[in-house]
C-alpha cells in the first residue's frame, strides 16, 4: 500500500520518537526513500529538536545564579525542609501540592 | 541526563539535606538552573518574571523537599513545580486570559509543515550565533500555550510522555498530539527563517 505525503506528516512526531507500529514504520520509510520533500521534512524537524532542546538556546541572565543562591541562603537560614515546622506550617497547609502528583490545573479534555 | 550514579548521588544529597544539611541544597539544585529558568521564560516570556518564578520553584522546591519521594527524577519533579508555579502566575495576569488552555481555533485539523526538497543541516554550533538562539526562543515562546507547555517538558526538559502527561493533568493522547503539533508548528515557522539566515559556504562542508 502506498500512503500519500499528508499521511506521512501525521506520523512524522512519532516517528521521530521510535513508537510507530512496525507496519506502519515501514510504509513510512518506503514512502520517504522515494520522497525527497517528506525526506526534507522530516531531517528538517529532527534537526530542529535538536537545536531546540541545546543548552545554549536559553542562557541564564548575568547574576541569575548569586541572585538564586542568596534568597536560598536567606531561606535555608530561616527555616528547615522539614514537613511541619511550626514556622511554615502555613505555608505547607495552603498551598504546596505536590506538583508531581498534584496537578494545579484540572484536566481540559 | 543525569544517569544512574547521579541520581543516586542526588539521593544521597537529598537525605543528608532532609537530616539537617541544608547547605547542600545549593549544590543539588546547581546543574538543573538553566533548565528551570528556559522553563520559566518559556512559558512567562519575561526575563524578570522568569527569575522570579524560577527562584519562587527552587524555595518550593526546598520548603517540600520532604515530600519527594524519589520515584521520578529530581529533574522531573522540579520541572513540574517550575510549570505549577508559571502556571499560578499566568492565571493571575488577567491580560494573559487571551493566551488560555483552550485549543486555539486553528490547530482543530491538521498542522501542515513547510515543504522542501532539501534541507542542509544546521549544526548546533550554529547556536553561538545570537541570531540563531533569538530565532528559536522566539518560534518557542511563539507557540500556543497548550502546544508550548508539552513541547518544553517533552523535547526541552525530556521528560516521557507519562511524566508529561501527568504534570500537565492531560491524557497521554493528548500529549501525543499536541506533541505532534508543536513540532510541526516549529518547523514550519523555523525552516524558512533558518535556511534565510544560514550562510551555505560555511556550513557546506558539514554534509
Amino acid at each position: 500500500m502506498v500512503i500519500e505525503c499528508k499521511h506521512v506528516w501525521e506520523h512524522i512526531s512519532d516517528y521521530l520518537d521510535g513508537t510507530l507500529s512496525p507496519e506502519i514504520r515501514e510504509e513510512v520509510q518506503k514512502h520517504l526513500e522515494h520522497c525527497e520533500i517528506c525526506s526534507a521534512i522530516l531531517d528538517s524537524t529532527r534537526n530542529i529538536l535538536i537545536l531546540t532542546a541545546d543548552e545554549r538556546v536559553f542562557e541564564l541572565p548575568l547574576g541569575f545564579s548569586e541572585r538564586l543562591h542568596a534568597r536560598l541562603e536567606a531561606e535555608i537560614r530561616g527555616i528547615a525542609p522539614a514537613p511541619s515546622t511550626p514556622r511554615n506550617s502555613n505555608e505547607t497547609s495552603t498551598g504546596e501540592r505536590s506538583a508531581f502528583t498534584e496537578p494545579d490545573e484540572p484536566s481540559d479534555e | 541526563m543525569t544517569g544512574i550514579s547521579d541520581s543516586t548521588d542526588e539521593a544521597q544529597i537529598i537525605a543528608s539535606i532532609l537530616a539537617g544539611n541544608t547547605h547542600l541544597f545549593h549544590d543539588l539544585i546547581r546543574p538543573h538552573e538553566r533548565s528551570v529558568y528556559a522553563m520559566a521564560l518559556s512559558l512567562l516570556h519575561n526575563e524578570a518574571d522568569a527569575e522570579d518564578a524560577a527562584q519562587e520553584a527552587f524555595l518550593k522546591a526546598f520548603r517540600n523537599l520532604a515530600k519527594f519521594r524519589g520515584e521520578s527524577k529530581f529533574s522531573t519533579w522540579l520541572i513540574s513545580i517550575t510549570l505549577n508555579e508559571a502556571r499560578s502566575r499566568l492565571r493571575s495576569k488577567k491580560t494573559v486570559k487571551m493566551e488560555s488552555l483552550d485549543e486555539p481555533p486553528e490547530s482543530q485539523g491538521s498542522v501542515t509543515p513547510a515543504l522542501l526538497r532539501d534541507w542542509r543541516e544546521i549544526p548546533s554550533e550554529a547556536l553561538e550565533r545570537q541570531e540563531i538562539r533569538a530565532l528559536i526562543q522566539q518560534a518557542i515562546t511563539d507557540l500556543p500555550l497548550i502546544y508550548r507547555e508539552v513541547f518544553l517538558l517533552r523535547d526541552v526538559e525530556e521528560l516521557s510522555v507519562n511524566q508529561s502527561a501527568e504534570a500537565l493533568g492531560i491524557s497521554i493522547a493528548s500529549v501525543k498530539v499536541r506533541l505532534h503539533r508543536a513540532r510541526i508548528m516549529l518547523q514550519k515557522k523555523l525552516v524558512p527563517q533558518l535556511k534565510r539566515v544560514s550562510p551555505k559556504r560555511r556550513w557546506f562542508s558539514w554534509s
